[in-house]
């Protein structure tokens, strides 16, 4: 026979589900809404005049040869973050539970880089990476490289990728951990010895095993890139060169907030709620049946 | 005995403290009567600080008013700030707005009170002319009406490092005044050695809304805005094109270094790395504090073929003041507001600010009142900045930029000159891409604020 709990009172139920819904309507529902109200309006900075205009907003956007660019950034940006940050850290996991001296030590220094700021660690980067005060950025063009990631959209690119990559590595690296150590050792042991080499053992044992890991690390990954990679961006490129790392996102920001277009970036915003809310939709429906929950 | 006396002590205490706050009372009572003034400003330390301490002087010099000035971040935050203050009604007296923002506030309507409304509704005396001519055309409406109260306004200049024109068999005292000059002094400071002769800050304002004034060449269309709201860019006559090309070329050839958008390459020219650069005269103070070699101010280059009688006066950039309106402002505030004003608008307030901070002059009399001070003797190169401004009568081609959305073009142009920079398009291209897309912003503004 089946249990099933009950509640005594007919409102308890709803009291305590009540913080939840409340949560959710303040804070996205409501704001969602409102993104919706605007991107069919154009008003001017001051919200003193406003039009209902349609859809004037969404072709507007849509037909900006600019706009379908950042799009593409976004999705080469987007894919490099998502697979080096869970390829790299992928990597370290393996090797920090293994049996090595000082695992500990290792364990714990790679997940400080988690507790930094986006913009602390954009911060760091620059000083890093800056062609006239950063250490590498310096050694770089004297050994004759012509580094400048203020001119070259490659290199700007390739700077933000690394920087937000490296920000998601710790995060991953926690969760791959945790799943390998969810591994039964005993697994492990009887491939040992019926033969398995390390390479076979990770291929047919461990990654399989911990593929709802991946799957996990791959949403919130592409949901990082996507949405939590602003501040990287703002504060070491700002976008360019030219438009070179201008990500979806940040385009929302810069056409809301510094453009004043409230309509345009309404707009931007709810054709990204609606990019977001496909993709997890098809992790969720196709990559899914793959996963192989032990 | 004893306790007695101790309590009589308490006593004696109790009684002086009554009879002090007694005495405190009616100063209490007149603080709350002073009527509180909200100004928000987007001025960083050191100057921040030099204009809160401006704010304190006024606060003492009278009883009646009391200003309370805040930090609300760089110019484009506190232009949000209070852009998001005035939908949710809670808009401060006063903010301090970059001029590049000024066609939104003119355009804002009943966001905005007009600085010479408020001075005839309150009687204070105000007189426009007392301002320079670049700095009045700038903030006044079509009609010559003062909009806002011009405070720190700032122009570019140029910049240039003695010891490396010494090195590179320059005269030190002779930087060169035209861009074939110029060519030529980035050529031999690059054959002694330097790897960044040239470098600007401000792309645009530098090098193209300056360059439009100083040439007598518009910017836009509609006199450059002034006119009304459809204007249309028009940075791909000839004086732009051979002016950005010059640019790309000499980038090819090492002459010139891009230094990044908005004020970033400030740092390259006191850190000796460049030997020369085109930047705000507010740049100043920090050469002054940094730099570690002989240099000198001169005013900005001009193409002696695109200015046959001459260069004209150049335009100005920095912010100015203005006064916002609320649904719960009362007759007092606006009171207020008027006398703040009339107190920044002295000669003594103005000159003293100009001194202290590398800003230019705004009045007339403030400029003066500097000369005779004898300051710019002591300061060789300070008065370089107010010269450049004055030195001809304004155009419609010189008084500025009245264009929506001008932060928006700005980095629509610094992203097209990027490309070029790169190599993927030459200045033509830019220039016609950059108008392209500037237009369309300029035509959104227009629909937003029609009504």
């Amino acid at each position: 026979m089946q249990r099933r709990v009950t509640f005594d009172s007919r409102l308890l139920p709803y009291l305590l589900l009540a913080p939840q819904v409340a949560v959710t309507l303040v804070f996205f529902i409501w704001p969602a809404a409102q993104a919706i109200w605007q991107s069919v309006h154009l008003q001017d900075a001051f919200g003193i005049r406003s039009e209902f205009v349609w859809f004037e907003n969404f072709t507007y956007v849509l037909s900006d040869p600019n706009y379908l660019d950042t799009l593409k950034t976004t999705v080469i940006f987007s894919v490099a973050v998502t697979v080096l940050a869970m390829g790299v850290a992928l990597l370290l996991a393996v090797l920090a539970d293994s049996k090595i001296k000082g695992a500990r030590v290792y364990k714990t220094l790679l997940i400080w880089p988690y507790a930094l700021a986006p913009a602390v660690a954009a911060v760091l980067w620059m000083f890093i990476f800056n062609p006239d005060i950063g250490s590498f950025g310096r050694a770089l063009r004297a050994f004759g490289y012509d580094w400048d990631y203020r001119l070259n959209g490659g290199q700007a690119l390739a700077m933000v990728i690394l920087a937000a990559s490296w920000k998601q590595v710790s995060y991953n690296f926690i969760f791959f951990l945790a799943g390998l150590q969810a591994i039964p050792r005993s697994v492990m042991e009887a491939a040992s010895i019926d033969g398995a080499g390390p390479a076979r053992r990770f291929w047919t044992i461990t990654f399989p095993l911990l593929s709802p890991t991946t799957f996990f690390l791959l949403v919130v990954d592409m949901v990082y890139a996507f949405f939590e990679t602003f501040g990287t961006i703002h504060a070491l490129t700002q976008g360019g060169p030219g438009k070179a790392t201008e990500t979806l996102i940040f385009r929302v920001y810069q056409d809301g907030v510094v453009n004043n277009d409230l309509g345009g970036s309404s707009a931007q915003s709810v054709i990204l709620m609606v990019i977001v809310i496909a993709l997890t939709a098809v992790q969720f429906r196709f990559v899914e049946r793959k996963v192989h929950y032990a | 005995m004893l306790t007695r006396r101790k309590l009589a002590l308490l006593t004696g205490a109790a009684t002086a403290t009554a009879l002090l706050f007694a005495a405190a009372l009616p100063g209490a009572a007149s603080a709350q009567q002073k009527t509180v003034v909200d100004f928000w400003h987007g001025l960083p330390q050191p100057l921040g600080g030099q204009l809160e301490q401006i704010v304190k002087d006024f606060n003492d010099s009278q009883s009646a008013v009391q200003v309370n000035a805040s930090y609300k971040g760089s110019y484009p935050e506190t232009m949000q700030a209070a852009i998001a203050a005035f939908r949710a009604g809670n808009a401060p007296h006063i903010v301090q707005m970059f001029e590049v923002g000024t066609a939104t506030m003119m355009a804002a309507g009943p966001a905005v009170k007009p600085v010479y409304q408020l001075m005839q509704e309150t009687g204070a005396s105000f007189n426009p002319d007392a301002y320079i001519p670049a700095v009045k055309g700038y903030y006044s409406s079509k009609d010559g009406k003062m909009m806002a109260l011009p405070f720190n306004s700032s122009t570019t200049i140029m910049f240039y490092n003695k010891d490396a024109f010494q090195k590179a068999g320059l005269d030190p005292n002779k930087p060169p005044a035209t861009w074939p000059e110029m060519i030529e002094a980035a050529k031999k400071l690059k054959a002694s050695g330097s790897t960044c002769p040239l470098t600007t800050s401000w792309p645009v304002w530098a090098q193209f809304e300056q360059l439009g004034a100083i040439h007598n060449t518009p910017f836009a269309t509609q006199q450059n805005g002034f006119g009304g709201l459809k204007a249309e860019l028009k940075i791909n006559s000839p004086l732009y094109v051979k002016h950005v090309q010059t640019l790309i070329d000499m980038q090819k050839d090492g002459l010139f270094k891009y230094g990044g958008r908005d004020n970033k390459p400030d740092a390259l020219f006191p850190s000796g790395e460049c030997a020369m650069i085109h930047a705000s005269s507010g740049l100043r103070s920090r050469i002054l504090k940094e730099a570690n070699f002989a240099w000198g101010a001169a005013p900005l280059p001009y193409w002696p073929e695109f200015a046959k009688d001459g260069p004209k006066n150049s335009i100005i950039g920095g912010a100015a003041f203005w006064v916002m309106t609320s649904p719960k402002r009362t007759p007092a505030e606006y009171k207020a507001v008027s006398q703040f004003f009339t107190y920044l608008a002295k000669p003594e307030v103005d000159a003293k600010w100009h001194m202290d901070t590398g800003y230019v002059p705004v009045t007339m009399k403030g400029f003066e009142l500097t000369k005779a001070q004898g300051y710019y003797e002591k300061n060789p190169g300070a008065d370089v900045p107010a010269a450049q401004l004055t030195r001809t009568p304004t155009t419609e081609n010189s008084m500025g930029l009245r264009l929506g959305n001008l932060p928006e073009i700005r980095n629509i142009i610094q992203e097209e000159l990027e490309k070029a920079f790169q190599g993927q398009q030459d200045a033509r291209q830019a220039l016609d891409a950059s108008i392209k897309r500037g237009n369309a912003v300029l035509r959104n503004f227009e629909r937003a604020n029609k009504g």
